[in-house]
């Protein structure tokens, strides 16, 4: 029995162990030319990928969008395990401040603008994080609930933030036209270079989505790379141990109540910045796009995925964010079909689709453990008959 | 700020407040319930509560209520709706044991695994509801239930089948007999609720096992049963509150749980979530708070003054009004 459960992390580890052996530039050649293909993708226009009717581009860039908060809400929830459910209170504030900065009540470019709106929302998670973080555990879920939805209510009824109607002519980045690259067209079933259909490199236009896709994919690489610095630094060690035992990292000298709320303003730091983008894409906010509704399935997104896992959770965001796009035929069916999908995982795979190491060797301990035991009471069993 | 608007119509603002107050606090004891049994927030209960109004209206219709019946036929229709409320909310919130948490709790799966599962579950309630037609559809009874499932995503209205008739004057408000029949049911309800919980035998299990359900498990106690029993009667009540509901505001919507879901978790919150007293005092200050609140500034800030009196609350009493706590002993 015991070489039935060590054999099996084995088979995981194959295909991995052949990955971490590789010499290190050729590890380095393929990360890149991974990154290559994601940005070349909404230019290959891949059949099957590509969801028909609607623009590439542009839910790629909400892809890259959603793993960005993604990102940033699984600081807080992955690995500082604070439970917030109005992240989207964050994203409200680094795009409404982008939107009034820029078009609403000064005409700032957006290169300027979104400074600030990052540093508005890092200070309000400070802010509300100051008071709230000594309250524990689902309280503070159902606070910061109320949160994002006090954002987006008085967003709704302060004429000074555009009330209903919202904010439109909100600036663009700023890019030359350098030059136009063809798409690939598919209709006949081998890919054809179509100069008919060109993307201008960084000019960001109202049509074409994809230079919008590129800047999101470059910041979600910058983070991706911040994240790792911070995940294995003290820092993220802190927020580790202060989500296993909150009181056995204080006792060992964490100062837990500042790591939380530094979690938590990391987290207000990326959900801003997302959400400045965000505005800056659409161009036009209003109180419709930051319902309770998206903090829900931002959560959504890093719980899916795996929380505390970083590429869990973009495979968690690609999934929540692309699936109901691609899928729009089902259109009056489609938040059906995502919650039975939601249940049918917390069912089946409890842990989420990519589950950080430490979870997984966390779980075949456990089923090492309860193999033993269960040999030991059937041991037991036959001395006693 | 609109002083003068809340005094002269401070009265009815309070019995009106209080009306909407015993419902939240009729929901609420679903979520404090479950909290208090399970450490879980049963995000789907919402839905509970919403297919409970959708039981009432549906019993109505197929009753043949509408506003000219007489009053006797009126008020044996309004007995069957409520029956049916209470009927149809208990048997959804056993379904949703059964599908969305008892393979979680089996698997002893962490707990924001079940919050999403719960939170699947409320969509696909949701969702249900919310396409009737189409699904009706699949059976081929879109016509001969189209007086049911028409109309899947915008309002319904019940027909007045209770004359708001004045029954007394509360400082110069007129209270109307549905005011009384709202907040005199739910306390009701509540009061027979704590004294089940806490005399008869199937609630001191509830309580042994939210205490601590490994030892009670050990002193016999069947622990599936206390958690079924615990949504069992969170449904029933989800069910009465939707029933009151129809009866004050007589329109439902297929998405009618999810704010309601929210301030009545709001309430449970307010109150000291677990503590079935808590809930009520919690609902009602919630319910009260929010008129008051809207007469002061607007109705367009009555969601703000809930949420903010909630913040605030849990800022100088972290645990709620009257604490924590369906167990009592638990700290």
């Amino acid at each position: 029995m015991s070489t039935a459960v060590s054999a099996r992390p084995k088979r995981g580890a194959g295909l991995k162990g052949r990955v971490v052996a590789m010499p290190k530039p050729l590890k380095i050649t393929l990360w890149v030319l991974l990154a290559l293909l994601a940005y070349a993708l909404p230019l290959l226009e891949p059949p099957i990928i590509s969801p028909p009717g609607t623009d590439f581009g542009g839910v790629l860039f909400t892809v890259t969008i959603y793993c960005l908060v993604a990102l940033g809400l699984n600081i807080v929830v992955g690995y500082a395990g604070l439970l917030d459910l109005g992240y989207v209170g964050f994203y409200a504030i680094g795009a409404y401040t982008a939107a009034i900065l820029t078009s609403f009540h000064a005409n700032w470019p957006l290169l300027l603008a979104l400074p600030v709106a990052v540093a508005a929302s890092t200070l309000s998670g400070v802010l509300l994080g100051a008071p709230t973080l000594r309250v524990r555990g689902d309280y503070l879920a159902i606070v910061t609930l109320g949160f994002g939805e006090i954002i987006r209510l008085v967003a709704t009824n302060t004429e000074w933030l555009g009330a209903a109607k919202g904010i439109s002519n909100i600036d663009r980045p700023p890019g030359p036209a350098l030059f136009e690259i063809p798409h690939l067209n598919w209709d006949t079933g081998t890919p054809l270079l179509d100069f008919n259909d060109t993307t201008t490199v960084l000019q960001f236009g109202v049509l074409d989505q994809i230079p919008y896709y590129w800047l999101g994919l470059t910041v979600v690489i910058l983070m991706l790379f911040a994240d790792r610095l911070v995940k294995d630094s003290r820092v993220g060690r802190a927020w580790e141990a202060t989500r296993e035992d909150e009181d056995a990292a204080e006792l060992m000298g964490v100062p837990t109540f500042r790591f939380k709320l530094l979690a938590f303003a990391t987290g207000a730091f990326i959900g801003g910045l997302a959400g400045a983008l965000y505005a800056s894409r659409q161009s036009f906010i209003n109180p419709l796009s930051f319902l309770l509704l998206y903090s829900i399935l931002f959560l959504a997104a890093v719980v899916v995925g795996g929380q505390g896992n970083r590429w869990g959770v973009l495979v968690g965001a690609f999934l929540v964010a692309y699936l109901p796009e691609r899928f729009r035929d089902f259109a009056d069916f489609r938040v059906l079909a995502f919650g039975a999908a939601l249940m049918a995982l917390a069912i089946f795979r409890p842990e989420g689709l990519l589950p950080p190491r430490r979870t997984v060797r966390a779980k075949q301990m456990e089923q090492e453990i309860d193999a033993l035991e269960e040999g030991a009471e059937t041991d037991g069993e036959t001395s006693r008959a | 700020m609109n002083f003068e608007f809340l005094f002269n119509n401070f009265p009815e603002l309070t019995i009106t407040g209080l009306a909407f107050g015993a419902i939240y606090a009729l929901i609420a004891l679903g979520y404090t319930m479950v909290y208090g049994v399970l450490q879980l927030i049963n995000f789907a209960h919402s839905e509970v509560f919403a297919y409970g109004t959708f039981a009432a209206l549906w019993t109505v219709l197929a009753l043949g209520g509408d506003a000219g019946v007489s009053s006797g036929r009126g008020i044996a229709i309004l007995v069957a709706a409520l029956v049916a409320a209470m009927l149809v909310s208990a048997a959804i919130a056993l379904l949703l044991e059964r599908v969305a948490y008892r393979p979680l709790l089996k698997r002893n799966a962490p707990r924001l695994i079940a919050l999403i599962s719960a939170i699947g579950a409320s969509f696909v309630l949701a969702e249900l509801l919310g396409l009737r037609d189409r699904v009706a559809g699949w059976f081929g009874l879109e016509e001969s239930l189209s007086e049911y499932v028409s109309g899947a995503r915008i309002n319904r209205s019940m027909p007045t089948l209770l004359e708001r008739k004045k029954l007394f004057s509360f400082f110069g408000y007129d209270v109307t007999v549905i005011d009384v029949i709202v907040i005199v049911a739910a306390i009701v309800m509540m009061f027979a609720l704590d004294q089940f919980v806490r005399r008869s035998r199937l609630g001191r299990g509830i309580r042994a096992t939210a205490q601590d359900a490994e030892t009670a498990a050990l002193m016999g106690v069947n622990s599936t049963r206390a958690v079924q029993v615990t949504f069992l009667l969170g449904g029933l009540m989800a069910g009465a509150a939707a029933f009151l509901y129809m009866l004050k505001i007589e329109t439902t919507r297929f998405d009618v749980g999810f704010l309601l879901g929210v301030k009545a978790f709001t309430a449970a919150v307010l109150g000291g979530i677990g503590n079935l007293r808590g809930a009520l005092l919690g609902g009602l200050v919630l319910g009260v708070a929010e008129n008051w609140g809207s007469a002061l500034l607007g109705s367009e800030w009555r969601d703000v003054v809930a949420f903010v009196l909630l913040v605030v609350i849990l800022l100088f009493r972290p645990t709620g009004i009257l604490g924590e706590s369906l167990g009592k002993a638990r700290t």
